[in-house]
């Protein structure tokens, strides 16, 4: 896997973000014209600084699962390789096209189901033609049944995850990124959605999985990568002694493991691999 | 082995916690080289980079099916509050040109001097009600669309695009109303009405253009979209919706920049195409006679077609010219302003 083509290079990358009106008085309307007219006190700037130099490589082939604690950075590095943060300094390289799957990000909320998943189709670049084709195998693969016809903004969280992935893996795309997209869908979904990163996978792509579930990661990802405080802690190929590691720095029981196989004893999750 | 340590030292952890399990274990794999020459040298892009200009315009032609699929189903799920649904399409800019009609018609006298005042008000309203609609909910497009635009990648000029397609699906409805209005206000149907395609044509290629620039310019100052509304309105009663811009006690040069605004030129296009009463009484339409011009003047209402022999102060053929200067630069201008910030849109 070492040898392979490299689809995601990330070089000494930072991210800050910049929010604006953070503290203070500066929402009236006085200060607001002063800011207008002056153009260069925009007093109440906040930096966070979300990614501190991270660098990585991420191969053909590869299922990278991406692990830390709230706030480490995992989401803002997945839309950083997205491309749909610009970097401070440092920068993304990518082969091809990458999609996000985000948990929050529901298409289109008041459209229905059916309307959101040719849309989606149409927006990856799909003919009218392949969508039509690939329409009834998303709306299978999502499970969401007859909730299809009623807009997205009364499904359920999961419901909605569930369309958003089949929509989105529904093309194999070069790389695709996962952020807790799966961890509000059901038992047999999740079955489901691991076999279809394992196909993607195999069709040359490069999938990124942002989870907090530790057990989907290990039954996922080929590499792991985690994260604390916008830094790397550290990544690498072996997933259980990383994750082992991560459990026990956050406090956690220990998982208990097969000496042999490394694989969990008490299993939560009904995987197949 | 303290946990807290763990967390604060990341680079110590790392080496410190390796067993002799996991000796053989490559943990990192970088490679020899410069990353950023690595990834050029294996012919990756950067990822927040904007496409060239052809390489995006194909893109977007290669969407053309999802822009017209987003406008037709955002046009549907603006209307699915309302119980009368899309008629709504229809009612509102009918009583936009009711509500004018009411007050400056009938209660304000403005009219004099215009033969068919209800068809030139209807016909300014409709037109100039497309052009602001497209500046207004364009502005706000790239916000709306956040979630679309934060999950797919595609060229983000489709959104504004496909908004100015919605306000154009409306505009050709209110035509139809309009052709009504026209036909009971006893104005005939003739050649000319033909000339309402390339009108509209040129309008929405320019609301297209000043769609884009609204869009880059919504998202990312949010007071702009708030700001809109009061500039269009100001706008509305510059361009000669309610008036006729001749008409004002202004100096010549007033006249003839306020006439050749983009939205008073699309509006005299339609009004000349639809409106035999506005061809003939249009200054010009008759050879100068400066005593009928100078008897209208002082008395509009007596002689409402005379401002037909007065001189016109733009020449009623540059419209056209007008009309499509305008079109094309605002397409070049707004698609290339929109273009040069593809890569920042979604940052929010």
């Amino acid at each position: 896997m070492a040898a392979g083509e490299p689809m995601v290079v990330v070089d000494d990358l930072h991210i800050v973000y910049r929010v604006y009106g953070a503290g203070g008085d500066r929402g009236t309307a006085a200060t607001a014209l002063l800011r207008i007219m002056g153009r260069k006190t925009r007093g109440s700037i906040r930096e966070v600084h979300a990614i501190r130099g991270v660098s990585f490589v991420a191969y053909r082939g590869d299922a990278v699962g991406v692990i830390g604690r709230n706030g480490s950075g995992k989401t803002t590095l997945l839309r950083a390789v997205a491309g749909l943060l610009p970097a401070e300094r440092g920068n993304v390289y990518t082969d091809g096209e990458a999609a996000l799957l985000g948990v929050n990000a529901a298409l289109l909320d008041d459209l229905t189901g059916e309307r959101n998943v040719v849309l989606g189709c149409l927006a990856m670049g799909m003919t009218k033609k392949e969508t039509k084709d690939r329409y009834p195998s998303i709306v299978e693969f999502s499970g969401v049944g007859d909730f299809v016809d009623l807009p997205m903004k009364t499904y359920s969280s999961g419901m909605g995850s569930r369309l958003r992935f089949a929509i989105a893996a529904s093309k194999s795309q070069d790389i695709l990124l996962v952020d807790e997209a799966l961890a509000t869908g059901d038992a047999e979904f999740r079955v489901k959605s691991h076999a279809r990163i394992q196909e993607l996978r195999q069709e040359a792509g490069t999938v990124f999985l942002v989870a907090h579930n530790l057990e989907e990661v290990e039954q996922t990802c080929n590499r792991v990568i985690w994260m604390e405080r916008g830094q790397i802690v550290t990544q690498g190929e072996n997933v259980i002694e990383i994750i082992d590691r991560y459990i026990a720095a956050s406090g956690g029981t220990p998982v208990e493991r097969d000496p042999v196989t490394g694989a969990r004893v008490h299993s939560r999750v009904p995987l197949k691999t | 082995m303290s946990n807290d340590r763990r967390l604060s030292a990341p680079g110590q952890l790392a080496a410190e916690d390796r067993g002799a399990a996991d000796a053989g274990v490559l943990t990192t794999e970088m490679p020899d080289q410069p990353l950023a020459e690595f990834a050029l040298a294996h012919g990756l892009r950067p990822a927040a980079e904007r496409p060239p200009i052809g390489r995006y315009l194909k893109s977007l032609w290669v969407r053309r099916h999802f822009i017209m699929a987003f406008a037709t189903a955002r046009n549907i799920a603006m209307y699915t509050e309302a119980r009368l649904g899309q008629l709504w399409q229809v009612l509102t800019p009918l009583l936009n040109a009711g509500v004018y009609f009411l007050v400056f018609g009938l209660l304000l006298h403005i009219n004099r001097g215009i033969p068919n005042y209800l068809g030139f008000l209807v016909t300014g309203v409709f037109v100039f009600n497309f052009t602001s609609r497209a500046f207004i909910t364009t502005s706000t497009v790239i916000t709306e669309s956040l979630p679309l635009i934060r999950a797919l990648s595609f060229p983000r000029a489709a959104l504004p695009l496909a908004y100015v397609i919605i306000e154009l699906e409306q505009m050709v409805l209110s035509i139809v109303v309009l052709a009504v209005i026209l036909v009971i206000t006893g104005e005939p149907i003739t050649w000319y009405w033909l000339l309402a395609i390339p009108a509209l044509l040129l309008q929405t290629i320019f609301c297209v253009g000043c769609g884009m620039a609204t869009a880059r310019l919504g998202a990312n100052v949010n007071d702009f979209s708030q700001l809109l509304p009061f500039l269009t309105r100001t706008w509305l009663y510059l361009s000669g919706v309610l008036f006729q811009i001749s008409t004002l006690d202004i100096a010549r040069k007033y006249v003839a920049l306020l006439q050749i605004n983009p939205a008073a030129i699309y509006i005299t296009l339609m009004r000349g195409a639809l409106l035999a009463t506005q061809r003939e009484s249009q200054p010009g339409a008759q050879p100068y006679n400066r005593l009928k011009c100078e008897s209208w003047h002082l008395k509009p209402a007596a002689h409402l077609d005379w401002s037909a022999y007065c001189a016109p102060i733009t020449n009623p053929d540059h419209y056209w010219l007008y009309g499509i200067a305008w079109a094309v630069l605002a397409l070049v201008v707004g698609f290339y302003f929109f273009w040069r910030a593809e890569a920042q849109y979604g940052r929010g």
